[in-house]
């Protein structure tokens, strides 16, 4: 028996490495709920069909909008980009782009304008059910030059106006006729969920070829994908939701891989790279989540932004980063990422300065109480709650930390933690919080903040929750800014115009920046060619340039 | 014999209905509207969109409108849509419901096959050092978090050893009998460990109980030895409790071992459940939960004929 396992596990060590090499097996820890492109926005989803099609347009590297499907992207300097001036006043643009020449879906018919004028129709019908129209309804109107070009006209003229990402092209030959059969169960019957190996549904260097619900997907060569051939011959995406199993899975050789984008959490990635750190390549990419803390600026105590920034000096954020993270996740300075052109360093910041805190607050009328924790002149204590995700052993962690370094100051932190699906829907979006919230955002580069700093967007009975200004502020010189920001064109001028958002957001803390979330992506060491974003254009985007080292 | 089962079968199916409105009201009451997380994730997303999409997601009626609408479907074999997997829920439920069937049931045979004997064993010689020892290894089974211990076989045998996989049904592109049977050795080794020590100490206890009773002494009298007297009169004695036991167990047969199916990365009707009911996705949870609650009612009802098989002083309907 023993040596029948024996031979086993050398055979499975002798055929491992060749197996590897020309399949790549990559470990996630979610499953895609649709493969559609339009159809719900998951992480996991964008990983996968990052590898199997691609947008007009999307961020590169660099953080710069950049061609995928496109040859050139529109601008006022190479003349595919126009003003409108309408006669109501509004200013529109019109852009056009030629879509590439050799482009095929997997069945070999052409990538055409037919595509895009589909994704427009179906993303604008009020019962699709995309999550966000806006993308569709801003579009006014498509004029077609030919099978491969096209001329858009949006609605509004906005700095990033020739980044349509969104405006993904959905195979008409095969899905047309299921959307107008029904389109309110078009959402149902999409080949992207009911056939998805349908050759034809992908443009990519890689196509479906198997779908495990729940379980794996298995991705092959797209013989008709026009740029460079993938190195793998075969992509299989296998799913493992706990991570210390992940985890496992990868060390057993199961996998190869498991990418920023969807695997291990920080901290288990460290303790990994202590462990294993020798056998893998452990890259930590700085993404744009940002950490924060949000409070509800209609309790007493968070009205003064004397008490804003007395909270802010009293935490040691590069201490909290090291001891937690070993130093893997910058700290932030305002919600623009340091890797974002517009960021600016030349902002107020926040060192743990403990005497100054209590300079603060004492100046702000909160007195040290007999119990420790400090009081103002009507007896009101410097307490207040302090929630998150219930269940995130991260942010769970900072919980603590954050609330042993206010009560060297006199504040009470009382950590109340709620489901994110509690914390999201009610506390927030409803503004039922009363303290303190820590949660991130997601963004893209060069991201307005405008429904998270302007005023018109506090959630409110009267605009239905609208908005994620969840913390009621109220600033008209931040209101004036994002206006402006919105509708520069010119690099210089907006470049003026963040550099004065960041200094407010600074100096206002209308929220608490904490860190900058990092994604650790872990690679075998003969892989080759993975670059991570930092964005939601995920890595994958460049699959073809993935290969296995000389 | 008929007439009792006929009524408990009425009976059960008037708790299954009752069963069904209360997970219906409790998952539709639950707060946290999956379109409210929509709103809160997705920074460009409108009111209107909001709106439009409960209309889409048919979540704008009343919640005993769209009660009636899922019975009236539900008994017409339309088990609805999954908003989670974006296909129908009876085409989702067919795979990991075989695969729960086959590892609960596995892991019940396989626990059973292994405690009973073992209990014979420890009853024979009350207070002996195996009947110690086998009783701290059921204590231990039965102790150890599952999560703990899953991890732990995964380490030895699929990292270290390298002997068996780590996680899934099979390996993929071999869905092959060879290939499941790999795969499903170290999810059961985990559920049986589990398992055993609490079918170890029942059947113990109900070996003990008879062992003192006078148509033992008798069979002893006649000449049977001390060990077929316990396994051909003591066991089938012995074993009415433990039916009580193993027929609670089969209840959950469809309802899968959540912690076990998350750490093997094992597609079973346990994680499903729990997936369905987190993200809102009433169909798929009402299916899975009334699935299961369905089994659980007719385990009863065999566990009542299975005591009145086991036991001829149980007579229904006389």
């Amino acid at each position: 028996m023993l040596r029948l396992l024996g031979l086993l596990a050398l055979t499975l060590a002798l055929t491992a490495p060749a197996l590897a090499r020309d399949t790549l097996r990559i470990g996630l820890t979610q499953f895609p709920s649709t493969l559609h492109p339009s159809i719900d926005s998951m992480l996991a989803k964008t990983y996968v069909l990052g590898m199997t099609t691609r947008p007009i347009t999307g961020f590169d590297h660099g953080w710069e909008v950049t061609c995928f499907l496109c040859t050139e992207l529109p601008t006022f300097e190479n003349g595919l980009a126009e003003r409108v001036e309408r006669s109501d006043g509004s200013v529109g643009v019109r852009l056009r782009y030629d879509l590439q020449p050799d482009a095929r879906w997997g069945d070999g018919t052409p990538v055409t304008t037919d595509d895009v004028l589909f994704a427009w129709r179906f993303g604008r019908h009020p019962e699709s059910g995309v999550p966000s129209r806006e993308v569709y309804t801003d579009i006014v109107d498509i004029e077609v030059h030919g099978p491969k070009s096209f001329t858009l006209e949006l609605q509004d003229l906005e700095y990033q106006y020739n980044a349509i990402n969104d405006l993904q092209p959905l195979p008409a030959h095969l899905e047309a006729a299921v959307f107008d059969a029904a389109p309110a169960a078009y959402r149902n019957r999409t080949l992207f969920d009911t056939a998805p190996t349908t050759p034809g549904l992908w443009l990519g260097p890689y196509r479906v070829i198997e779908v495990a619900t729940g379980s794996h997907i298995v991705l092959e060569r797209n013989p008709e994908w026009y740029g460079r051939t993938p190195a793998f011959d075969r992509i299989v995406i296998e799913v493992v939701e706990n991570t210390p199993a992940l985890e496992a899975t990868l060390l057993a050789g199961e996998i190869d891989m498991i990418p920023g984008e969807g695997g291990l959490p920080i901290d288990q990635a460290i303790a990994f790279e202590e462990r294993h750190g020798d056998r893998f390549q452990i890259v930590y990419e700085p993404s744009l989540f940002y950490e924060h803390l949000e409070a509800n600026l209609d309790n007493p105590i968070f009205q003064d932004v004397r008490v804003r920034q007395a909270l802010l000096y009293a935490i040691d954020r590069e201490a909290l980063t090291t001891q937690l993270f070993a130093g893997r996740q910058p700290v932030a300075a305002t919600k623009v990422h340091p890797l974002d052109w517009v960021h600016i360093d030349d902002v107020k910041t926040y060192t743990r300065d403990l005497e100054r805190a209590r300079a603060l607050l004492e100046a702000a009328g909160w007195q040290p109480g007999p119990d420790g924790v400090r009081v103002d002149a009507d007896g009101l204590r410097l307490s207040f709650e302090l929630s998150t995700t219930a269940g995130n052993r991260t942010r769970e962690l900072v919980q603590q930390f954050l609330q042993a370094q206010w009560a060297d100051v006199g504040v009470e932190a009382v950590i109340r933690n709620f489901p994110p699906r509690i914390l999201f829907a009610e506390q927030l979006s409803r503004r039922q919080f009363t303290g303190m919230a820590l949660f991130a955002w997601l963004s893209a580069p060069e991201h307005l903040p405008k429904t998270i700093f302007h005023s018109t967007m506090i959630p409110s009975e009267a605009n239905a929750w609208s908005g994620q200004n969840y913390k009621g502020y109220a600033n008209p010189r931040m209101d004036a800014l994002i206006e402006a920001i919105e509708v520069e064109l010119d690099r210089e001028a907006r470049a003026e115009l963040w550099a004065e958002l960041q200094r407010l957001h600074a100096e206002d803390l209308p929220d608490f920046p904490l860190f900058f979330r990092a994604n650790a992506h872990i690679w075998p060491k003969w892989l080759g060619g993975v670059r991570p974003t930092g964005h939601l254009d995920v890595s994958t985007l460049w699959v073809e340039e993935w290969h296995v080292k000389d | 014999m008929l007439d009792h089962l006929l009524r408990r079968a009425g009976e059960a199916v008037l708790a299954w209905l009752i069963v069904s409105v209360l997970v219906f009201t409790l998952v539709g009451l639950m707060p946290g509207d999956p379109l409210d997380l929509l709103l809160s994730a997705d920074p460009d997303i409108t009111t209107e969109d909001v709106e439009r999409l409960r209309t889409v997601y048919g979540l704008d009626t009343p919640l005993w409108e769209r009660y009636l609408a899922w019975l009236a479907g539900a008994l017409g074999g339309d088990l609805g849509f999954s908003r989670l997997y974006a296909q129908p829920v009876t085409s989702i439920l067919a795979a990991p419901l075989l695969n729960t069937l086959i590892l609960m049931g596995a892991s019940l045979v396989v626990g059973l096959a292994i405690a009973v004997p073992l209990a014979v064993a420890a009853a024979r010689h009350p207070g002996s050092p195996l009947d110690v020892g086998l009783n701290l290894v059921a204590f231990a089974g039965f102790s150890l978090p599952s999560f703990w211990l899953a991890l732990l076989v995964i380490l030895l045998f699929a990292v270290e050893l390298g002997w068996l996989p780590a996680g899934g049904v099979h390996a993929v592109g071999d869905p092959s009998l060879g290939s499941r049977l790999l795969h499903l050795v170290l999810p059961l080794l985990t559920l049986s460990l589990l398992t055993v020590g609490t079918y170890l100490r029942f059947a113990r206890g109900a070996l003990l109980e008879v062992i003192g009773e006078d148509f033992m002494r008798t069979a002893r009298a006649k000449g049977l030895s001390r060990l077929g007297a316990l396994v051909r009169h003591a066991l089938p004695n012995a074993l009415l409790p433990l039916v009580t036991i193993v027929a609670l167990n089969l209840g959950t047969l469809l309802s899968g071992a959540l912690v076990v199916e998350v750490v093997f990365a094992y597609r079973g009707m346990g994680k499903l459940t729990y997936d369905a009911i987190l993200a809102n996705d009433f169909n798929l949870a009402m299916a899975a939960l009334l699935l299961a609650t369905a089994l659980t009612l007719a385990c009863n009802i065999l566990a009542d004929v299975a005591y009145g098989w086991l036991d001829p002083r149980i007579r229904y309907g006389d």
